[in-house]
């Protein structure tokens, strides 16, 4: 029998998945806590046990890995406009996996100079101008970032004809510099996946090492990504399917945790009115964000303060005391479960409300205006409201009752111009199988799919949720 | 390298997209690198386009009669944002019905237009002009 160990190394928890290849199934699933700050490999030795234990003894062909522990991957992001190549390029870092700690615009003053020193980011990302375009700020910005005392890598990926003048500043300085294809070559025209491919590689080659994530490896065949890359390689590929079958089409998920939120997006979402014009930049198929204020613990004030009380006092039927005083205990104490009826209560409402905003901040919006010929719609980013599927994935969801509820509760009082999903089959996965099917994926594309399409393939609700 | 970059578009809520269309191909064959925004444009997106671009001109296309409204503001914004002195054109039916051209393109021009091209200019005009403006042989 073929069997291969996914491993993801979470913040908190290691998860680890054997699945075997020649049937494809999972043999066994276990989770450990995560020993970053000591030795991985303790972690890791604890959770083969546990998984012998169940299903052993394993041969294990490959063992693939991803990773979040450590503080994951942090980068700061920098480009011209807000809208348009500052944006381009966190979006290309969130769909690379990596935590956007912060993002800059226009030329970087000597205070972000040293705001980005106080970071310390694990990757800078440098973009600005369209191919042939503005040169002036991003070469004014690779000098400010070469100034800065520390040795981050540096990737560079805007206007071609400033590449080679960034790189040269940045070659004296002491940060590593690599180059990628301008995330914004034309307006409006995104192409993340060259600087994407180079944020992988540095992450390999450069972040798990200084991250002394890397004695690990004896013990493995590789960290290969971040989880949040494998988590977005398995809802691609269960999108997407492969030559020989069908994925299930276009889809979005939202990984609900205790400090944040992810959303993810694999559809086109162009728009569908026929009174409808896109505007600004077009957004990748594949989009992944981060909310980095929501979440069920210590997002949870962050959740209160986007939703407002109003919202959280009509879910709950609680005073509004009552909402704020819960909320105050749950940021203090990350790992608290509720423990009575009114601490359920606000623990429902807070997944309902941070699904909302985090799905409600990832989705386009229309606007309605005015012409001489009638209403008309100008939608910005992307129409997710004729999406099939939601999956719900993350460590949150354990807190929070009955999912099928807080996920219909939250796609339906949804603003009607902002295009988040109407009407999906909910999925959800209990934290293991995404990752670990996009890892597999890269290994073994047949058996992940099947896998995969076992888990969420079917159209109704699976029964997990 | 000494290609120059035009910004183009239709301002406002204005969906005439055939003249766009003209101009756009008529710019590109007289070796302009041009950056079409399409229809519905606003000042804002013209701008940001303007800046990551690094444009010499941005040539705007009202023809639904709205275009003094919609270009109210225009030049004072490109300023803020540090487009000081960028070359600015509108053309097309800018205002409501037959009003003396003359008028007309003096209260463009008080808005800071550098050129106002009344209904049915061609795009060979435009072209001369900008050629002119942007010393191009
Ligand atoms: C087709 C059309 C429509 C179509 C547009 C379809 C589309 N998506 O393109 C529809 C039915 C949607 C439409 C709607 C409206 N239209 Co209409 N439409 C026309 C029509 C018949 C032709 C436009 C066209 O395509 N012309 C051909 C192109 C090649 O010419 P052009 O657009 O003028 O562009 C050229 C020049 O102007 C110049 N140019 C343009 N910009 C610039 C800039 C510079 C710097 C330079 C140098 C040159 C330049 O070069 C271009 C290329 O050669 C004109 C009448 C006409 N014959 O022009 C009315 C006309 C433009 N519409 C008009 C009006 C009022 C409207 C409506 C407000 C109401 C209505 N009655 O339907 C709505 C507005 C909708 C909106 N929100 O924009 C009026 C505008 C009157 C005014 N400005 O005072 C016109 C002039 C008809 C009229 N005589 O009343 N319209």
């Amino acid at each position: 029998m073929r069997q291969v160990l996914l491993i993801d190394f979470g913040s908190t928890y290691t998860k680890l998945t054997a699945v075997n290849l020649d049937a494809p199934g999972v043999l066994a699933h276990a989770q450990t806590r995560t020993t970053a700050d000591s030795d991985l490999s303790i972690g890791l030795n604890e959770g083969l046990a546990l998984l012998e234990a169940q299903a052993g003894p394993f041969r294990f062909e490959a063992r693939l890995a991803c990773s979040s522990a450590a503080g994951g991957l942090n980068m700061v992001a920098s480009g011209l406009v807000p809208n348009l190549t500052a944006k381009a390029a966190k979006l290309a870092a969130f769909g690379a996996g990596a935590k956007v700690i912060r993002t800059y615009a226009y030329q970087l003053t000597r205070e972000d100079a040293e705001e980005i020193a106080g970071i310390r980011p694990d990757i800078l990302l440098l973009t600005g101008g369209t191919d042939g375009g503005n040169s002036e700020v991003i070469i004014h910005n690779a000098r400010r970032v070469s100034g800065i005392p520390s040795n981050f890598p540096v990737i560079v990926a805007g206007n071609r004809s400033a590449r080679e003048k960034c790189a040269d500043i940045l070659m004296k300085s002491t940060h590593p510099v690599f180059c990628a294809d301008n995330v914004m070559p034309e307006m409006n025209r995104l192409v993340i996946e060259p600087v994407q491919r180079v944020i992988r590689q540095v992450f390999l080659e450069r972040i798990i090492s200084a991250k002394g994530l890397s004695e690990t490896q004896a013990l493995l065949d590789g960290i290969l990504m971040p989880t949040p890359s494998a988590v977005l390689e398995g809802l691609k590929l269960l999108a997407g399917g492969s030559n020989k079958h069908a994925g299930i089409g276009d889809l979005v998920a939202v990984d609900l945790g205790g400090a944040t939120t992810d959303v993810y997006s694999i559809a086109d979402g162009f728009p569908t009115g026929a009174n409808t014009v896109l505007r600004g930049l077009i957004e990748p198929r594949v989009k992944r964000t981060v909310e980095g204020d929501i979440g069920m613990r210590f997002g949870a004030r962050g959740v209160l303060e986007a939703a407002g009380s109003e919202a959280f006092t009509r879910l709950t039927g609680l005073p509004e005391e009552a909402v704020t005083r819960v909320i105050a205990g749950y940021s203090a104490r990350p790992e608290a479960l509720p423990a009575n009826e009114e601490e359920e209560k606000v623990d429902f409402a807070l997944a309902v409300l941070a699904i909302r905003t985090a799905l409600g901040r990832h989705a386009g919006t229309l606007e309605k205006v005015y012409t001489p010929v009638g209403p008309m719609y100008q939608q910005t980013g992307k129409d997710l409201s004729g999406a099939r599927r939601l999956v719900v994935t993350g460590g949150a969801l354990i807190y929070a009752g009955n999912l099928k509820d807080i996920v219909r509760e939250a796609l339906m009082r949804a603003d009607p111009l902002v295009l988040t999903p109407r009407d999906a089959i909910i999925s959800c996965d209990r934290g293991y199988i995404l990752s670990a099917m996009g890892l597999l994926s890269g290994y073994d594309q047949d058996a992940a799919l099947e896998l995969l399409l076992g888990a969420f393939g079917k159209e109704e609700e699976n029964a997990a949720c | 390298m000494d290609r120059k970059t035009i910004i183009l578009g239709v301002i406002g809520a204005d969906v005439h997209a055939v003249g766009n269309q003209i101009l756009n191909y008529a710019f590109m064959d007289a070796g302009f690198r041009v950056v079409n925004l399409g229809v519905m444009v606003s000042q804002e997106e013209f701008i940001e386009a303007a800046i990551e671009s690094a444009a010499d001109a941005i040539v705007v296309s009202s023809l639904y009669g709205h275009g003094e409204l919609d270009c109210q503001g225009f030049r004072d914004k490109c300023d803020e944002a540090g487009l000081k002195g960028i070359l600015l054109y509108v053309g097309g039916n800018i205002v409501v019905g037959k009003q003396p051209f003359a008028q007309v393109e003096e209260r463009f021009r008080q808005m800071g237009f550098d050129r106002v091209f009344g209904p049915g200019t061609s795009p060979e005009e435009g072209i001369h002009a900008l050629k002119e403006d942007l010393g191009v042989t």
